[in-house]
């Protein structure tokens, strides 16, 4: 642990770290853009320079380590200098076209030239003129101008995605970013590039266009796109998600994720969102408040008991969700039958390393609590509760008595739901607190970027709503929170845990 | 005096091996193997010799940064990616005395324990191709290269590479990335190729001109090397001379040779109606010197040092009093501009923007305050980049401006160039 001064500020850093993240730990952020702690060290921006006691020239943080009693200056009047001609130089050629610029509000261009250049250009001469809107590949566009050349995106498709898809071609200042002739950048991690790009030169299919960074507000969640759970930005603005990024968790997803899950949140937008609750009547399902939906799934469950009763748990539900089905059916109906759906995809991508064959972001937690996976039994059941549309292979691999009911809890309208006889509207991942447990057994939470549209909520605080006007005793949850306190006490895998020890890096489930 | 390197130029034929043989050649091996490297290490850092590439870095030391506990292969590359404007010294030795250079390899790969080395050579360099080509399947033929060479244990692969024309691709390790296959990007240093060169293992890069001296050090012995030249510049060295002068063209002198006496006795003085003006002193990128500079100084890094400029690659071009300073240095803006690998934002940006505002100050467009942004543009390139191609176009501009600058100032009031 070598004893070190940033600054004259004195500290002691772990061995081998280099100089930015040295900084890093007193709270010295040393401006950087090729630099990128998940990549090899390219060294070309010359945006970090620091100035090394005894030595006379400045020198590259990112390509200097820390050693014994060295000491660092990151603001001195020669590092403010090259800072401002390193930026000066940066943007001789650049378009300067902010206005139009999807990456303007997050630009590091745009916050360096602010905090440490602020100067008139000096440059009078006719700037290179380079390619604008390149396809590189199905989700990814460039424009060549705005590349500043530093590299990260190539490397990450080489070192990262183990893709060697992006290169640099010509020389000088006609350098340009490029794909191999008639090749795409169609790695199934290639939109991280979009974020490491530190200016507007890489953008998002997806995103481009939609929505001025500034009026976005992000939440930190999960995705929820299959078992592995990466950690994301849920960005959103007006009760709509506009996308999902990567945030960094080094025991999940270090700092990326795949292409797919980045589409994960469009159905959180669909139009087909469920509002108010659904009935069954003569002339198909019907729209209700949810008073009467309330009322009418007291009226189904009169005189069911608990061995006619199945309850189908889903492990693309929270664990909050399952386990207030859980104790709602078996407080009430003694002995329910329970089980899980889950999601199956005949081809489903999958590699070694974040995307996972699994499509269902909580197989784990639901397995944590003793769910079995649905099978097909002899015995017939009088009523259904469910977590999510079942599908009609379920329905028909089970045997149900005559006049059998079926109650669903579901986020979109969808055709195959016309076999319910109530259907509750329920909040999307993007709309609740909650958790799940990835592939790893790691417990993640899930945060709501907003309320849940129309009457929706979610499925424990319908239950609790559903308890209470049946005059039960429980469940009775106000918060998540009582929910997951519940499920640490009464599940031997989840002992221990609560919200704060899961935190935004998640914890991990005992081993049982 | 001896000269160590072109004693064959006028010897019809020396690239082939019998012709080169009957003048001694390969005769230093003998020698070789009954030393061990490390003595041969010695002896050439005894000699003096520094590298002939442009740095001037002691030969011998470098070799020493070479690991010594063998636990991966050991790389020796040659530089003979000559591209430096105003040199074209290396051209000569693959042309007229390939085998020199082969001979030469063999003495340092067998210093520094390299079973593998390469030639870089220039991709334009067509006949230099042809010869060292030749020369190395000759040299395979008669047992200097391959397996146990002369039954003495130790073996050698050689093998020439030729480049696609990158200027970048001379600078060590830009060289050592484009030997691999990839784009000639020169590397971040630490590491350096001693280190972790090519193919991520210890590697000597050397210039055609430091290696084809080896023979002649190992046949006389470093003190009789070392007799030739000054105390710290060793040696002789080739200067190649270009500009309006009696007889341009490649000549060895011992360092220390002062500029005036080898523009007149080597060069043949000014062509008729020619006044000098200016000299680069060491290949395009080094700090010009005027007349009165050129009077004083000699041949060697330590008197190049002391007028500021530097011995480089030993190419001397000679600018005459009528040619426009302002359009000598717009030219090497231009090259320099284009031969930037792009990699590192101030000499990429730094190159383009300086070459385009010396076309327009040369083009009688300039406007006040051009100089000093040229100058300040130089400066800020200077030392902050990977490797030092931004400077190679800053130290002539910053020199140029400092010592012709009327030149550029007639330029902003005439709004034309004077010499038209």
């Amino acid at each position: 642990m070598p004893k070190i001064k940033v600054d004259n500020i004195e500290t002691t850093v772990p061995d081998g770290i280099n100089l930015i993240e040295a900084a890093k730990l007193v709270g010295k952020a040393v401006p950087h853009y090729c630099y990128h702690s998940q990549l090899s060290v390219a060294g070309n921006c010359r945006m970090c320079l620091v100035e090394i006691e005894k030595q006379p020239k400045l020198q590259i943080a990112c390509n200097t380590k820390v050693q014994e009693g060295m000491s660092f200056f990151t603001e001195s009047p020669k590092v403010k200098e090259a800072q401002q001609f390193v930026l000066e130089f940066i943007l001789v050629n650049h378009p300067i076209d902010c206005p139009v610029c999807d990456q303007a509000g997050e630009c590091k261009l745009q916050q360096y030239y602010m905090k440490y250049d602020a100067r008139p250009s000096r440059f009078e001469e006719t700037k290179v003129h380079k390619e604008k809107a390149i396809e590189l590949g199905p989700n990814v566009m460039l424009d060549m101008e705005r590349c500043i050349l530093c590299s990260r995106c190539v490397r990450f498709c080489k070192e990262i995605a183990e893709e060697d898809q992006l290169c640099f071609s010509q020389r000088g200042d006609h350098t340009m970013l490029t794909t191999f002739p008639d090749r795409p950048l169609d790695n199934p991690y290639s939109v991280n590039t979009v974020d490491i790009c530190p200016v507007g030169a890489l953008t998002s299919k997806d995103f481009r266009f939609q929505q001025r960074v500034w009026f976005l507000k992000g939440v930190e969640t999960i995705c929820t796109g299959c078992a592995t759970g990466c950690n994301v930005r849920m960005d959103h603005n007006q009760g709509k998600v506009f996308r999902l990024v990567p945030r960094d968790n080094e025991a999940v997803n270090e700092a990326w994720m795949c292409d797919e899950g980045r589409l994960t949140y469009k159905p959180v937008n669909a139009e087909n969102r469920l509002r108010h609750p659904l009935v069954k009547t003569a002339e198909g399902l019907r729209e209700v408040r949810m008073e009467t939906a309330l009322e009418k799934f007291g009226e189904l469950l009169k005189n069911i008991s608990g061995h006619v009763l199945l309850g189908i748990g889903s492990a693309e539900f929270t664990n909050e969700d399952n386990y207030a089905l859980i104790r709602f059916l078996q407080e009430n109906f003694p002995v329910p039958h329970l089980a899980y759906t889950a999601r199956e995809v005949e081809y489903p991508s999958q590699d070694d390393y974040l995307i996972s064959a699994d499509k269902n972001p909580n197989r784990a937690g639901v397995t944590a609590m003793g769910m079995k996976p649905l099978a097909s039994e002899d015995r017939k059941y009088q009523c259904l509760i469910g977590l999510g549309p079942i599908s009609e292979s379920t329905l028909t691999a089970l045997s149900f008595e005559k006049d059998h009911k079926v109650i669903v809890f579901a986020t979109h309208r969808e055709a195959s739901l016309d076999y319910a006889d109530l259907v509750f509207p329920v909040a999307t991942f993007a709309e609740l607190t909650g958790t799940m447990v990835n592939r790893q057994g790691r417990v993640q939470m899930l945060r709501p970027a907003f309320a849940p549209p129309g009457e929706s909520k979610t499925v424990w605080e319908i239950l609790s709503q559903a308890a209470r006007l049946m005059s039960r005793a429980k469940p009775a949850y106000t918060a998540p929170e009582q929910v997951f306190a519940d499920l640490a006490e009464l599940v031997p895998a989840f002992k221990g845990l609560n919200y704060e020890l899961i935190g935004k890096q998640g914890a991990l489930l005992t081993k049982q | 005096m001896d000269y160590v390197l072109t004693k064959n130029f006028n010897v019809p034929e020396a690239y082939r091996i019998d012709v080169y043989e009957r003048t001694g050649g390969y005769q230093s091996l003998k020698r070789l193997f009954t030393m061990k490297p490390v003595d041969v290490i010695e002896e050439v850092k005894s000699s003096g010799l520094r590298g002939r590439g442009g740095a001037g870095f002691s030969a011998g030391l470098k070799w020493s940064f070479i690991p010594k506990d063998g636990k991966k292969n050991v790389y020796l590359c040659v530089n003979a990616d000559e591209s430096e404007p105003g040199t074209f010294k290396d051209r000569s030795l693959l042309e007229l005395d390939p085998h020199r250079l082969v001979e030469g390899v063999i003495i340092a790969a067998y210093a520094i324990g390299a079973k593998t080395a390469y030639i870089y050579i220039r991709g334009e360099f067509d006949l230099p191709h042809t010869r060292i080509k030749a020369a190395v399947a000759e040299a395979y033929q008669k047992g200097y290269l391959g397996e146990s060479i002369l039954q003495s244990g130790f073996g050698l692969n050689l093998y020439v590479h030729r480049g696609a024309g990158a200027y970048i691709c001379g600078e060590e390790t830009g060289l050592i990335e484009s030997l691999e296959g990839k784009r000639g990007y020169p590397r971040i240093k630490p590491p350096f190729p001693a280190i972790q060169g090519l193919f991520q293992s210890p590697t000597i890069v050397n210039n055609v001109e430091t290696l084809s001296v080896l023979p002649y050090i190992l046949m006389v012995g470093a003190n009789a090397y070392r007799a030739i030249g000054t105390e710290k510049s060793t040696g002789t060295k080739l200067f190649s001379v270009s500009g309006p002068v009696q007889r341009p063209g490649v000549y060895e002198v011992p360092m220390g040779t002062p500029l005036r006496h080898f523009l007149q006795e080597q060069a043949g003085g000014m062509l008729p109606g020619k006044v000098l003006k200016a000299v680069i002193p060491g290949g395009s990128s080094m700090p010009v010197l005027n007349a009165q500079e050129v009077e004083e100084v000699n041949l060697d890094y330590e008197s190049m040092a002391s007028k500021g400029s530097m011995l480089g690659s030993g190419g001397v071009i000679v600018i005459p009093e009528d040619y426009c300073m302002v359009k000598a240095l717009a030219n090497l803006g231009r090259f320099y501009a284009h031969e930037s690998c792009g990699q590192c934002s101030p000499c990429r940006e730094g190159t383009g923007w300086a070459a385009k505002v010396l076309a327009r100050l040369e083009a009688g467009k300039g406007e006040a305050g051009d100089i000093d942004l040229l100058l300040d543009i130089g400066r800020k390139m200077t030392g902050a980049t990977i490797c030092v191609l931004a400077d190679s176009l800053a130290m002539p501009m910053a020199s140029f401006i400092k010592k012709f600058r009327p030149e550029f100032e007639e330029h902003l009031t005439l709004k034309k160039c004077p010499k038209g």
